[in-house]
């Protein structure tokens, strides 16, 4: 099976694990992503105005790239994955920025949405399988209590990005039984981590992640597992009265595959040593 | 029309929402995660809007607090979209001084362990 792969800014450099583990991953299952030759950063954070077309032309870029390879797109970052999903969302249904993209990008035939976006998570629920990953487990994690962090760009809004029940999601359960591993379900999993304000507000993602980690904590998880660099940095980064680890899903997905060579790479010792 | 009335104009086009469709019944406030940190809060923002007070809306602390983190669009059982709506009123501000949140000065002084994600977002946008 060979896909399109949109890595995304982060995944370059603070979040190398969580590229590295998928590709090693990737090659495990028998998957091939084949990273686009000219892709640019998404922007973060999807536009939301209806008049703001330039700031979706990078994503329209990728897309139609993946278009003329005849190739689904997988993402692996929660913000990437949003954006392309949105944008994605436009070109097929919002006609005002559908004919002005394609006007300004010259696209011939013009681009309306037919690439299939896939978040990495989504090609192991929907293509691989958790039965038949689950068989490919070599080094089960048995007995870590594991909660999963959805955080809000994987899952909202649900109608768009068609992911997962965002209210009661449970894919990365699934993904951590088929990994051997025990979910921990918690309150906190589908609340914002704080996002952006740790830039010039940061009492509130303390706040925030003071919650999240003492309410998974509480129902007795030993480690967390997130697919977005920015969750990973603000859980991280605040120092609260539970220390729990926390590791991108891929991380966890090498070990248990048995594809995680060398010293574990937590994003805590990445982003101190890049 | 007045330069309000144009203001909250320009909101509703931008948003694509329609306040006269929110009937207060406050999931979105009872969902936001920095409601405590607003003063003006998600169920009050239509009213800014149809009232054509976008001025004071502009000016709220509201505009930074919100994270973008869709719990209001999601419940929202009205299609209002909330987030949308203070959205567009940061737009606007930001639009009227440069189109950005950050400064390219600002991000030399800032960690070296900051995420480009974050900076992105930032820079560009939020």
């Amino acid at each position: 099976m060979k896909f399109s792969y949109y890595p995304g800014c982060t995944l370059k450099n603070k979040a190398r694990a969580l590229d590295q583990y998928a590709r090693a991953c990737a090659n495990a299952l028998n998957i091939e992503l084949e990273e686009l030759d000219n892709w640019q950063c998404c922007g973060g954070v999807y536009p939301l105005g209806k008049d703001e077309t330039a700031r979706k032309l990078s994503a329209v870029r990728a897309l139609q790239e993946a278009k003329e390879k005849n190739q689904d797109l997988v993402t692996l970052c929660s913000a990437c994955h949003h954006v392309l999903k949105r944008v994605n969302d436009d070109m097929r249904h919002v006609p005002e920025i559908r004919d002005k993209a394609n006007r300004y990008l010259e696209l011939e035939p013009p681009y309306q949405g037919e690439t299939k976006v896939l978040h990495f998570l989504e090609v192991l629920r929907d293509v691989v399988g958790f039965e038949t990953l689950r068989e490919k487990v070599t080094h089960p994690l048995t007995g870590r209590r594991i909660g999963a962090y959805y955080g809000c760009l994987l899952l909202r809004p649900g109608k768009i990005l068609q992911f997962d029940d965002p209210e009661n999601p449970k894919i990365l359960e699934d993904f951590i039984r088929a990994i051997g591993a025990e979910p921990v379900i918690y309150p906190y999993r589908n609340e914002c981590c704080g996002a952006y304000l740790s830039l010039k507000d940061p009492a509130l993602p303390a706040a925030m992640c003071e919650k999240i980690k003492g309410s998974a904590a509480g129902f007795g998880a030993d480690l967390l597992v997130t697919s977005c660099p920015l969750c990973m940095y603000n859980l991280n980064r605040n120092e609260t009265k539970e220390t729990l680890p926390v590791y991108y899903f891929t991380e966890l997905l090498a070990e248990a595959l048995g594809v995680k060579e060398g010293p574990a790479v937590s994003e805590k010792q990445e982003g101190k040593n890049s | 029309m007045t330069k309000s009335e144009y203001a909250a104009a320009r909101i509703e086009e931008i948003s694509s929402t329609n306040p006269y469709r929110c009937m207060k019944c406050g999931k979105c406030s009872a969902s936001c995660p920095t409601f405590s940190e607003m003063d003006i809060k998600p169920h009050q923002f239509v009213s800014y809007v149809l009232h054509d007070d976008v001025e004071t809306l502009a000016a709220s602390k509201s505009l930074w607090k919100c994270l973008g983190c869709f719990a209001c669009v999601e419940r929202c059982p009205r299609d209002v979209k909330p987030g949308r709506i203070i959205d567009a009123a940061r737009q606007l501000v930001l639009r009227q001084r440069g189109n950005s949140y950050l400064s390219a000065d600002e991000i030399s002084k800032m960690e070296a362990d900051l995420p480009p994600q974050l900076l992105v977002s930032a820079f560009r946008r939020w």
